[in-house]
């Protein structure tokens, strides 16, 4: 397993060179985990890229370097204490830094020689390819793939020039991954949404929901989609329920501060019974917050924001595959129970990337049962007629000689205003029984470690590669640890954490947040109180190293 | 004259409000145009106005205050053959929804907006408008210490292709101006003087009268100058009837890669689609 990090300042081309070393690897058999740790800002400042790869899948990031790659001087003085003592730095020697590890390659100089300056980044990969024992020639594949026939000469110049002037230094295990995805978060999440049939989205530009408004953009005319930037997420809301209403599946997507905008359109979907799918890609807040990174400090508002009561399901994606499949069942959830489903991701996983195992589309646009056939009453068409299962038949406006009516002020079954006593409480009851259905379809936390666990941790989301790993490190210890992971959180399904819960000794919330938001949803729902918590909420998303120390620090897996 | 299709039912007007007129007028045009009830979109948000979809026999979306032209404009875009029209307020469309009144005009949905121009927000019981008159000594009641807005002014700027005025008191004027801001492709605005008789008891049905007068026959809607100055006008004379009209692309019309006649709720594609999408990640 190896562990490398690039770092420097923006508009160095970090992001491409990532991505075409992602590829290389991809394309050698390598599985890789790759995030990005950017500023909100397009020169300057410091960013890096860290791509883990070997040859068991990885799902998660971890601090110890072996390869460090310091375009400036606060790369490598920020990142040279995590660099292994027999890792590699890699560095142009004007930055004339003295230390052991150091490989220095002119790259700039190189760059210039291949024919354009800018493919420093290039020349990076070529001497890398030689440090790795790595084929060049599957790095000017990929280069020929990736790259504008224009850059290409230059480009293959530089990988060749940097190559060269590498020096040979690991060895490698060959790569046996096959058939491996390549792919971001945000890219599997928004083909998720078109495998579970989505047809419309709207959405107004928020770091770090934008790559999927980009995507759907991108692909529109290939899928028929309507994809339509709105003058601000009230907007964008609404027209995905006015979409919704008119017999389309739509969905739109934003992070919290955009969701803020939202969430009185969230209770008109809750009343109205208007199927959409919104999805939260987190950042921290409160307000406009730290823009380009990671948090999980929405969930407790997700659960509960709006005025009134209503059903809802809140779903957060744990990582790329989930996040495909996840997308695609949120969206029929929401068609079934004609409900608002909220998604929950965050910037780490949106814009990290992983190789997954490829995607089954058929499985996921079919992974919920569908509704059992209705018959619907006698005389005319009611749109939220009375039913034992509280999901009125929903019929296409113009699609029959029914008129299709619905209101954001509380109503009657045909859909017109009301605020007869008896018709609120019938028409509150109806929507509450959505809730035994959706009970039905809830799914367990997923289970990992030691078969008794006497320490259980609990998390949700992203976090739950580096949890997994985290337990399985300790279990090789001979700790017996174990982990749920939590991806359905509103209803929250209880079952499987009472099972668990009852051998612990200790139980332990791990998650990306200041005020332990998953350990007071569950004490909230099942009155079962954590012992402690493990909380990061710095903006950068813990490595699995994170957990085990901050395990430790409770006196986890220590002195053994 | 074809067959009534569509209705009216009971309303939880005041009594001589101006919004029975409007309604009556709309379902006279609706029926003019033999519309079939199923195939009529009415939208609204909340307010006196918006309630106007809850008393017609055609499909009924009663969205959010100030919200009903995001959810307009998204009907019609997944299903255009769904005859799209929103009947709001004042408040609705130039308050609380003034982005979308804005950015809405720019998209060229091929929708019709009636905007019963109150001056007043009817439903919350007499507070001061947009288009609210400017406060005067003489004025009592609610008034405008603001500029007041001026809605024909603004959706020319924005590049509005239809811009109409009319008055409820007014049932043929009014029924021309629906049936013209209907079948007119692209979005089509018609503010409409609507009387409040219990909270505005400046802006009477006797107020509009005296004050509107309709365009000369001369006028020429297509001169967007002759409709800046029109739209300006608003006081001493009121202009009612259609300042300007002009053709231009719709929100649909320039999207040819997207959409053809069959509408997008129909559109499904195949999963093998997605699956080759896929193969590019491998
Ligand atoms: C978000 C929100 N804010 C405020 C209100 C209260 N409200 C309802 S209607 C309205 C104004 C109505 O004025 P207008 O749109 O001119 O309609 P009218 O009643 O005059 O026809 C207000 C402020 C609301 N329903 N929702
Ligand atoms: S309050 Fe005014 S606008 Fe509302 S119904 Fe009464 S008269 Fe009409
Ligand atoms: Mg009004």
């Amino acid at each position: 397993m190896f562990n490398l990090c690039i770092g420097g300042p923006a508009g160095y081309g970090i992001e491409t060179m990532a991505g075409i070393f992602e590829k290389i690897l991809q394309r050698d058999g390598f599985y890789v985990f790759s995030m990005r740790d950017f500023m909100s800002r397009i020169r300057g400042g410091h960013n890096f890229a860290q791509v883990r790869f070997g040859t068991e899948p990885l799902a998660a990031h971890i601090d110890l370097l072996d390869i460090l790659i310091a375009f400036d001087l606060t790369t490598y003085e920020q990142h040279k204490a995590r660099l292994k003592p027999d890792g590699l730095l890699l560095a142009d020697p004007e930055l004339a830094l003295t230390d052991a590890r150091l490989l220095p390659v002119p790259l700039k100089q190189l760059a210039k020689e291949a024919g354009n300056p800018r493919t420093l980044g290039v020349v990076c990969i070529g001497a890398m390819m030689k440090a790795l024992g790595m084929p060049l020639a599957t790095a000017e594949a990929v280069l020929a793939d990736t790259l504008n026939p224009k850059l290409l000469d230059s480009n293959l110049n530089a990988v060749r020039l940097g190559y060269a002037n590498g020096t040979p230094k690991f060895t490698l295990a060959q790569g046996g991954a096959k058939n491996q995805l390549l792919l971001t978060g945000a890219e599997a999440m928004a083909m998720g949404a078109l495998a579970g049939g989505m047809q419309f989205y709207s959405a107004y530009p928020m770091s770090p929901a934008t790559s999927l408004l980009t995507f759907f953009s991108t692909h529109a005319a290939e899928f028929q989609l309507v994809v339509e930037q709105a003058e601000d997420e009230i907007a964008a809301i609404n027209m995905a329920l006015g979409a919704a209403y008119a017999g389309a599946t739509a969905m739109t997507g934003t992070s919290g501060g955009g969701f803020s905008l939202m969430v009185e359109a969230l209770g008109f979907a809750g009343i109205a019974e208007l199927p959409v799918v919104i999805a939260d890609v987190q950042r921290p807040g409160p307000a406009t917050g730290l823009p380009t990174r990671t948090e999980q400090s929405d969930l407790l508002f997700m659960c509960f924001a709006s005025q009134g009561e209503f059903p809802r399901m809140v779903i957060v994606v744990k990582d790329h595959a989930d996040a495909f499949y996840q997308t695609a069942r949120a969206v029929q959830l929401s068609r079934k129970y004609q409900i608002p489903v909220l998604l929950l991701s965050d910037q780490y996983l949106a814009d990290s990337a992983a190789t997954i195992a490829p995607l089954d589309v058929r499985k996921a646009g079919s992974s919920v049962q569908p509704l059992p056939g209705q018959a619907e009453a006698q005389g005319a068409y009611q749109r939220y007629a009375i039913t034992p299962s509280g999901i009125s038949p929903m019929r296409t406006p113009g699609r029959s000689q029914a008129v299709v009516r619905v209101d954001s002020d509380e109503h009657t079954e045909a859909g017109t205003i009301t605020e007869e006593a008896r018709v609120r409480v019938q028409m509150v009851d109806k929507r509450a029984r959505k809730l035994d259905g959706l009970a039905a379809e809830l799914i367990e936390p997923t289970y990992s470690g030691a078969e008794h666990p006497e320490v259980l941790l609990v998390g949700f989301g992203s976090t739950t590669g580096a949890i997994t790993e985290a337990v399985s490190r300790l279990n090789l210890q001979g700790h017996a640890v174990g982990a749920l992971a939590f991806g359905d959180v509103y209803p929250l399904p209880t079952k499987r954490l009472e099972q668990y819960w009852k051998q612990a000794k200790a139980v332990y919330s791990i998650e990306q947040n200041a005020t332990a938001q998953l350990a007071k949803l569950i004490r909230m729902e099942t009155g079962l109180r954590c012992t402690d918590s493990i909380l990061k909420y710095d903006g950068r998303q813990m490595s699995v190293d994170e957990i085990v120390t901050g395990l430790h620090a409770l006196g986890v897996g220590k002195g053994r | 004259m074809s067959e009534m299709k569509f209705q009216s039912t009971e309303t939880a007007w005041c009594p001589g409000c101006g919004n029975f007129d409007i309604l009556q007028t709309l379902v006279g045009v609706l029926n003019d145009l033999a519309f079939a009830p199923e195939e009529v979109l009415l939208v609204g948000g909340i307010g006196q106005a918006a309630k106007l979809n809850q008393y017609v026999n055609a499909n009924g979306f009663s969205g959010l205050h100030g919200r009903s032209l995001p959810a307009a404009v998204a009907a019609k875009m997944v299903n255009q053959n769904l005859k799209v029209i929103v009947n709001s307020g004042d408040g609705d469309s130039y308050g609380e929804g003034g982005n979308h009144f804005l950015h809405n005009i720019r998209r060229n949905v091929d929708i019709a907006h009636f905007v019963h121009d109150n001056q007043i927000y009817g439903l919350t019981k007499g507070q001061t408008s947009p288009t609210s008159d400017p406060c005067s000594d003489t004025n009592a009641g609610a008034c405008n210490l603001n500029k007041p807005f001026q809605p024909l002014l603004v959706a020319l700027a924005a590049g509005a292709t239809f811009v109409a005025r009319s008055f409820s008191g007014n049932k043929e004027h009014m029924a021309r101006m629906m049936k013209a801001a209907i079948l007119h492709k692209g979005y089509a605005l018609v503010d409409i003087l609507q009387p409040c008789v219990s909270f505005n008891k400046v802006n009477t049905f006797a107020y509009y009268r005296e004050h509107t007068y309709e365009l000369e026959a001369e006028y020429d809607p297509t001169d967007i100058k002759a409709a800046v100055l029109r739209s300006m006008e608003f006081g001493a004379k009121i202009p009612i009837g259609i300042l300007y009209q002009a053709q231009a692309p719709t929100f649909h019309q320039r999207r040819p890669e997207i959409f053809d006649e069959t509408p997008m709720i129909d559109k499904h594609p195949a999963p093998d689609k997605l699956e080759a999408l896929l193969r590019q990640y491998a």
